[in-house]
């Protein structure tokens, strides 16, 4: 190893002593720099690549090749949007707002959903619940990778590939989010308030819209997030079941330009920014909702 | 229990359930149980055109010849080759990384850790697809400052090998995951009571070894979790190597298990051995999620 002068020399000589050690004058001024500049070396490294897209995202294309990735070169911005919306009739516009329906519409019908199964799963007893509960953890570890194959075989036998309906309603089903929100559930909203309610002679449906539901309007939150993100962020379902461009979600709108590329090398600006405007709603949402974002992933993980 | 006194509640509370379940229940078993059903079917089966072509096609029992023909396709073994090769390297480096990250977030020393937080997740909100983008374009010799500093380094830097290929997907999938792991590992120690480290540090154990020897292993849980989850997000490895595969001689289009599945599906038209390849994948994944949940739990004993 090697000779580090700063180190406490005493605790390795063996003689624990009884009161806590006292520490060197310079150690933890020496500690909170290196704990520090590791973290912001770690930042670095994952703003870096953003930065390099922003960046990219001004330049045209003589300027993308002709400098310094992470060198200014000419500002080509407004012309490079105005290039990405009008390519091909305007279509990013419309990849855009598929996405907005494919993740946003879905993610808000999905986690409603999936708060519903986990409430019901957390509240109620009904023969086989536990079995049928196992089923859905299982469902977790089944990969999409393999259901999707069938799936689109499936959509193809019923005539539903190449329509909305094929990126839709898979996108709807989450399995850990039921798990998530049957946690969230246990935690968030209070068996005894659920009695009362009954006492009162309020209806089980009443008790959900009206008691339970407002108490679990955070987890809400963090389900809408991470479907969002997910549908946002989804490519192998849509590459399977789309052949028509005008229902494709942004990211396989972006992934079909960037195969012609060689073909028409003018589009490269235009999948750098592309991809810096298709990333600007997730990002939003996940500022937006930060707050929430963090006692979702935990409680999943803690527990 | 509640059966003999109050069935009448009990029968309304499970009407109540089956409504709340029915809208899930039915797309799940619509998206995932049946269509697993219909891979099994369809494993089985083979359609045949007949003669010269004409009449159509025909649907032939083939019991399991599917699976040899999947299990007999080199490029299918490769691509599990590969997916381990690339857990191998992705997962400790990401999950060191992320524990590191964390257990240095969750020192007395560390400052703005709100935004450090913030700022190591962000990455992971990035679509793969835009990342893989991003990193491909940073890859590329004369635009990349990362390319530069491996020949400044007087290594080679060459994305059409297969290693070069493989890290490069690897750093990619580090570069967006790591600071999830960071979040979760973060709240698993702020979870530890504090008399807990309190008392390692009264016995005198210094801010690394507390961090090592009693911080880390309290959190194994939350360890597990993330390499289960980092394993079975890992071995379905899809989308980065099919947008890098065209700059890429290494990457073939059945580079991975999932891509030799939309190779079979959407390029060869082979329904029958995409199933059989499926079914085996996922078969695959189960035992290694039970091998990674047994072995660890089994320390944790």
């Amino acid at each position: 190893m090697s000779v580090s002068t700063l180190d406490r020399p005493r605790t390795a000589a063996g003689a624990p002593p009884a009161p806590a050690p006292r520490r060197g004058v310079h150690t933890p001024l020496l500690s909170r720099a290196v704990v520090n500049t590791v973290l912001v070396l770690a930042t670095v490294w994952t703003v870096l690549p953003l930065t390099w897209l922003l960046i990219s995202s001004t330049k045209d294309f003589a300027a993308l090749f002709g400098s310094g990735g992470f060198e200014f070169a000419g500002f080509h911005l407004t012309d490079n949007l105005r290039g990405l919306f009008a390519e091909e009739n305007g279509i990013f516009l419309r990849w855009m707002l598929n996405s907005v329906l494919y993740a946003g519409a879905g993610a808000l019908l999905g986690s409603f959903i999936s708060l519903c199964a986990g409430y019901a799963f957390d509240k109620y007893a009904f023969p086989g619940k536990e079995k049928v509960f196992g089923l859905v953890l299982v469902g977790v570890l089944v990969p999409a990778a393999a259901t999707a194959m069938p799936l689109y075989l499936m959509a193809s036998k019923l005539g539903l590939t190449n329509t909305f309906w094929s990126v839709f309603l898979p996108g709807l089903v989450n399995p850990f989010g039921v798990y998530l929100a049957r946690v969230f559930s246990s935690s968030f909203v209070p068996g005894e308030l659920l009695e009362a309610s009954r006492v009162d002679g309020a209806g089980e449906l009443f008790g959900f819209f009206r008691i339970s539901l407002p108490l679990l309007r955070p987890a809400f939150a963090t389900l809408f997030l991470f479907s969002f993100t997910a549908g946002w962020n989804s490519f192998y379902l849509p590459l399977l079941m789309l052949s028509d461009h005008h229902l494709y979600p942004v990211s396989l709108g972006l992934y079909q330009w960037k195969t012609t590329l060689a073909v028409i090398p003018d589009r490269y600006p235009l999948v750098i920014i592309g991809s810096l405007v298709a990333v600007l709603p997730v990002v939003l949402a996940f500022f937006s909702l930060q707050r929430h974002w963090k006692a979702g992933l935990t409680s999943g993980a803690v527990k | 229990m509640s059966r003999s006194a109050s069935s009448a509640l009990s029968r309304r509370q499970r009407g109540a359930a089956a409504v709340f379940i029915a809208p899930f229940l039915i797309l799940f078993l619509a998206t995932t149980i049946v269509p697993v059903g219909y891979a099994v079917w369809l494993s089985l089966y083979s359609e045949q055109t007949s003669g010269l072509g004409f009449g159509g096609a025909e649907t032939v029992f083939v019991g399991l010849d599917n699976f040899t023909r999947a299990l007999g396709s080199e490029s299918f073994r490769d691509g599990f080759v590969t997916v381990g090769l690339y857990c191998a390297v992705y997962i400790p480096v990401m999950i060191g990384a992320a524990l590191l990250l964390a257990l240095l977030l969750d020192s007395a020393y560390a400052r703005a850790k709100r935004f450090f937080q913030l700022a190591l997740y962000l990455p992971n909100v990035i679509p793969g697809l835009i990342a893989a983008t991003i990193w491909f374009y940073l890859y590329t010799p004369g635009l990349s400052p990362v390319v530069d500093v491996f020949e400044s380094l007087g290594l080679g830097w060459d994305i059409n090998s297969y290693g070069a290929a493989l890290g490069a997907i690897a750093n990619i999938a580090i570069w967006q995951h790591t600071g999830y792991n960071v979040i979760i590992f973060f709240a698993a120690l702020q979870a530890i009571p504090r008399e807990v480290i309190e008392a390692a540090t009264v016995d005198g154990a210094g801010a690394v070894r507390t961090a090592l020897k009693v911080k880390a292993p309290l959190i194994r849980g939350a360890l597990v979790l993330a390499v289960l989850f980092t394993v079975i997000g890992a071995m379905q490895l899809f989308t980065e190597p099919q947008i890098i595969r065209t700059e890429s001689a290494a990457i073939g289009g059945e580079w991975t298990p999932a891509m030799f599945i939309y190779t079979a599906v959407a390029e060869r038209h082979d329904y029958g051995q995409a199933a059989a390849a499926s079914i085996i994948f996922a078969v695959v994944l189960g035992a290694a999620s039970f091998v990674v949940t047994r072995f660890t739990s089994r320390r944790a004993a």
